[in-house]
């Protein structure tokens, strides 16, 4: 028999002990509701954000900095940046934990994905907040 | 990470081609996955050549002729020939369903047949479902009642609360859902898959059980259950018409209403 297609059997617990695995973590929903609002108020968001360069296209610093130092403009930009970056934080944990298998290499890659996603939506934050104040 | 394309010991060649019998009018090829553990070789697709007018219209039907008389050494499960035990789910022309219940006359060109999807093969259509079968346990698919049931009959149910369970309870355990859904694929060790979830919905949506809090804390994770993304592979291959997929997003609906 080749020896690199034999069978080899090197788990003899249970099937039912592992189906059952380490029990269910009792979390998930927060996770996955989260996930669905930041969608829904991304939708009115993302609009406004176009509509927004659409109307910004050529123009200046200091134009720029009159849009975006509007009050209602300031607090939609950080509306967005909030929404839009735990978005893409709550998917790519998901992403990752779909196709990244070994548990190590999972959490190595969820610290790096993660902290990466924090550090550019508090530099997009304070970047509309220099521009506005 | 996932792995895209198969280890070098499960790449499948091309093995033995079987011709009709001189005299046959509508030849049809079949071409089926063929893996042996006992001789140490690679999967083939080896090609079986049928006349149609000497068969019955099912694939089934089709993969029991060849056993009988062209390779008895062709090796699957089946039984009821009727869409009720589930045996001979496989992969057919790219989709899961049951042999029995498929018409070759669906299937444009050769019919291809290859165990369900990455499941582990025993011998060529016979996959290893004893995990699958363990998931199903450990949601305790059985009535789960602490009131004591009424001395003189059955549990009552209204019309109502009975038509709760309807387009659940006919599921028959095939596992063509749970193998064609990627969720299932990637993380199958953990996932529940379809099939277990729809499982676990009948006995949530059953009027009789009252262990409802139990079963939904028991699913309660990323794994187990929000693994779905509603991909809906598992609706649109179910060989009964049944939409798992719904039954799933019922049980998130659920642990959304209850968190309040």
């Amino acid at each position: 028999m080749n020896k690199d297609s034999a069978p080899s059997i090197d788990i003899m617990r249970s099937q039912l002990g592992r189906a059952r695995g380490l029990g269910a973590a009792k979390s998930g929903l927060h996770h996955w509701w989260t996930q669905r609002v930041t969608a829904m108020a991304l939708l009115p968001l993302s609009l406004y954000f176009v509509l927004s360069v659409l109307m910004l296209a050529g123009a200046g610093r200091a134009q720029m900095a009159a849009y975006i130092g509007e009050p209602w403009n300031t607090v939609l930009f950080l509306c967005l940046i909030a929404a839009l970056f735990s978005h893409l934080s709550l998917g790519m944990q998901v992403v990752i934990e779909d196709y990244v298998r070994s548990d190590a290499k999972r959490m190595v890659t969820l610290l790096v994905v993660k902290g990466g996603i924090v550090v550019l939506a508090l530099a997009c934050a304070v970047s509309v907040l220099k521009l506005a104040f | 990470m996932a792995e895209f394309t198969l280890p070098a010991n499960s790449k499948v060649g091309t093995g033995k081609t079987y011709k009709a019998p001189a005299g046959a009018k509508r030849v049809k090829e079949f071409k089926i996955y063929r893996w042996n553990p006992d001789d140490g070789k690679n999967p083939v697709t080896d090609t079986y050549e049928i006349d149609l007018d000497a068969c019955g219209p099912m694939v089934l039907d089709a993969i029991i002729k060849i056993k009988n008389e062209v390779d008895s050494s062709l090796t699957f499960r089946r039984s009821c020939r009727e869409g009720i035990c589930g045996s001979c789910a496989m992969n057919i022309d790219g989709t899961n369903t049951l042999a029995c219940l498929k018409p070759i006359d669906d299937v444009k060109g050769a019919v291809a047949i290859s165990p369900l999807p990455h499941m582990p093969v025993v011998k060529d259509l016979v996959p290893d479902l004893s995990l699958a079968y363990a998931q199903y346990r450990s949601v305790e698919p059985w009535l789960q009642s602490d009131s004591a049931p009424p001395p003189d009959g059955e549990r009552r149910q209204s019309k109502e609360e009975r038509a709760e369970i309807d387009g659940l309870w006919e599921c028959i355990l095939c596992f063509c859902c749970s193998t064609s859904c990627p969720s299932y694929w990637w993380n199958g060790d953990r996932y529940l898959g379809p099939a277990v979830l729809m499982a676990a919905y009948r006995w949530i949506a059953d009027s009789r059980d009252e262990h409802t809090g139990q079963r939904l804390d028991a699913l309660e994770d990323p794994f187990k259950l929000y693994r779905c993304h509603t991909i809906m592979n598992c609706t649109q291959t179910c060989p009964k018409g049944l939409n798992p997929a719904k039954a799933i997003g019922k049980v998130k609906q659920l642990m959304l209403e209850r968190q309040g």
